[in-house]
């Protein structure tokens, strides 16, 4: 039970912190900033790792979130970078 | 140092060091000087939470090898190959994938886990988890449907009903499951109730997106991108991981400011693009103000162009559907070489995703610094000789100012007609996805060059050169 109110807490504060970082982005980085928020929500993959494999099924299934979870993670870092670097000033 | 024995205090260490990363590295990405290292930075925090969970696993460390190194190429395949004009697809793509983990991560917590009434709040957790990760995995694969015009499918067809119709559904569903273990004291249980709800929210998260398009989409996607957030930081509550918390709220608030943003740049507010939508808007639309338009060939055009000292380019969604960044940008450059000061307005609004005209005209090599936003742009119109509007047309509709019934009335424009020329490049006459006709085309000022704007920026580029 305190685990749940520390934790909550913890999701809180990052929830108005998350909000204060990016109130004031430029327009011209919504998509890489969205991009690259993207692929934080990769973070699921350390969650699918945390997943027990107790049996066939309960494999399958962590292995498929993690798979998918990777293609998150890797294409989300990939396509910001290649976008990121189209906005150079010339 | 024997703490540092402890796997589990190292790991958190590492998370909590982590979780500084991703923070540093969002707020890195929101200022152009640092966005790449910002990118960077996020990747090395979570290279760091991966490395240090795999030290501690339950799962067979093949499978996960074999996960990762699948995933990894896959993802790093579609990243590197798909063109630059297909992100705002390939965004909702790779976010649906990451809600799937998510609704994944909770469908193996529900199996893995019997002891219901010891922890209420895991149960919760695992059916708040499998309803957001469903519908961001699912309604993230219609925006990608819809947004790389495969899916045709929109608001009105008896399909996308019945579709909407289980996305209604499946609230009470939610609230049924929740408090399934309380119920189940008194009533029976509905035999695998577990799993019709699984494919509830799936089919929920279609009727959730379905109705949804068009001009829209940039207000969807950003806020799927939040969802995704979200579900992550519950997988987190639920599994009790903090970077997972703290990494997956970062991305609910960032989606939401922006989701935010793009609904004030259409003055509506998220519950009504969501669930009203423009098509019953317009049908309050009572301007009949047709007139004549003044058609110009691209010739005339090239000439006004020639004697301008200053422009401004005013791209929408047709640039992209016409592939033109790349003409635009050639033009923009001879009219600077000609000496005429070019400029582009950017509405935040325009084209299918949050910055889409950004990227594409970035992809063209078009410098930044020439990108404007309507706030910039407006107090200067009159003096600018000619406006070029390539493909947009509501988010320059002069009706959102000046007409107080107009559906859009109230949406911020970029206020073209005040312009001493302005050019409206199109390919027919029909109206803009608010289905409002737009008074600017009649305007004495306006000429318009119908037809491919590819096309006919391409006749203006080489009457330059010749």
């Amino acid at each position: 039970m305190e685990i749940y109110i520390l934790l909550g807490f913890v999701l809180l504060l990052s929830i108005f912190l998350g909000l204060e970082l990016i109130a004031k982005v430029p327009s011209t980085l919504h998509t890489p900033l969205m991009s690259g928020a993207n692929a934080i929500s990769g973070i699921a993959l350390v969650g699918a790792l945390m997943l027990s494999a107790d049996g066939q099924n309960q494999s399958i299934l962590a292995f498929v979130a993690i798979l998918f979870a990777s293609i998150n993670v890797f294409g989300g870092y990939l396509v910001t970078n290649r976008m990121l670097s189209m906005f150079k000033k010339k | 140092m024997e703490f540092l024995n402890n796997l589990a205090t190292l790991q958190n260490l590492v998370y909590i060091g982590s979780s500084v990363l991703f923070i540093l590295g969002i707020k890195m990405l929101g200022k152009e000087a640092t966005a790449v290292k910002g990118n960077y930075l996020s990747a090395l925090a979570m290279f760091s939470a991966v490395t240090i969970t795999c030290l501690n696993l339950e799962i067979d460390l093949k499978i996960i090898f074999a996960g990762i190194l699948l995933g990894g190429l896959i993802g790093s395949l579609i990243a590197l190959k798909v063109k630059m004009t297909a992100i705002p697809e390939m965004v909702a793509l790779f976010n649906g994938f990451g809600g799937l983990a998510t609704f994944l991560i909770a469908w193996s917590s529900f199996n893995d886990f019997n002891d219901v009434d010891n922890n209420i709040f895991q149960h919760v957790l695992i059916m708040l988890t499998v309803y957001i990760g469903g519908i961001t995995f699912s309604g993230s694969l219609i925006a990608y449907g819809k947004l790389s015009e495969r899916l045709k499918l929109g608001k009105g067809s008896w399909i996308t009903n019945i579709f909407i119709s289980f996305f209604y559904l499946s609230m009470p569903a939610l609230i049924y499951v929740i408090f399934e273990p309380s119920l189940s004291q008194f009533m029976p249980s509905i035999p695998s109730y577990f799993l019709i709800f699984l494919g509830l929210t799936l089919i929920a998260g279609v009727g959730f997106v379905m109705p949804i398009g068009g001009g829209d989409m940039p207000v969807v996607i950003s806020l799927l991108n939040s969802l995704s957030g979200v579900a992550a930081a519950f997988a987190g509550l639920l599994l009790l991981n903090n970077v997972l918390i703290v990494a997956g709220s970062l991305v609910g608030a960032s989606g939401l400011i922006l989701t935010v943003i793009m609904a004030k740049a259409m003055n509506r507010t998220i519950g009504n693009i969501l669930f009203v939508g423009y098509a019953s808007a317009s049908k309050f639309s009572s301007s009949e103000k047709q007139g004549e338009v003044n058609p110009i060939t691209a010739d005339d055009a090239y000439l006004i162009l020639e004697n301008a000292s200053s422009v401004l380019v005013v791209p929408g969604y047709g640039m992209a559907v016409a592939q033109a960044q790349h003409v635009v940008r050639e033009m923009g450059e001879l009219l600077e070489e000609n000496g005429t000061e070019v400029k582009y307005g950017i509405h935040p609004v325009a084209g299918r995703m949050p910055g889409h005209m950004n990227v594409l005209l970035a992809e063209a090599n078009v410098s930044y610094d020439l990108l404007a936003e309507p706030d910039d742009v407006n107090p200067s119109m009159d003096s600018v000789d000619v406006a070029i509007v390539i493909g947009a047309n509501d988010v320059v509709n002069p009706s959102a100012t000046e007409e107080e019934g107009s559906p859009i009335y109230g949406m911020p424009i970029i206020e073209v007609h005040h312009a001493k020329t302005v050019f409206v490049l199109k390919r027919s006459m029909s109206s803009g996805f608010a289905g409002v006709q737009n008074p600017l085309f009649f305007k004495e000022n306006t000429r318009m060059l119908f037809g491919d704007a590819k096309e006919s920026i391409g006749q203006i580029v080489s009457e330059f050169k010749d």
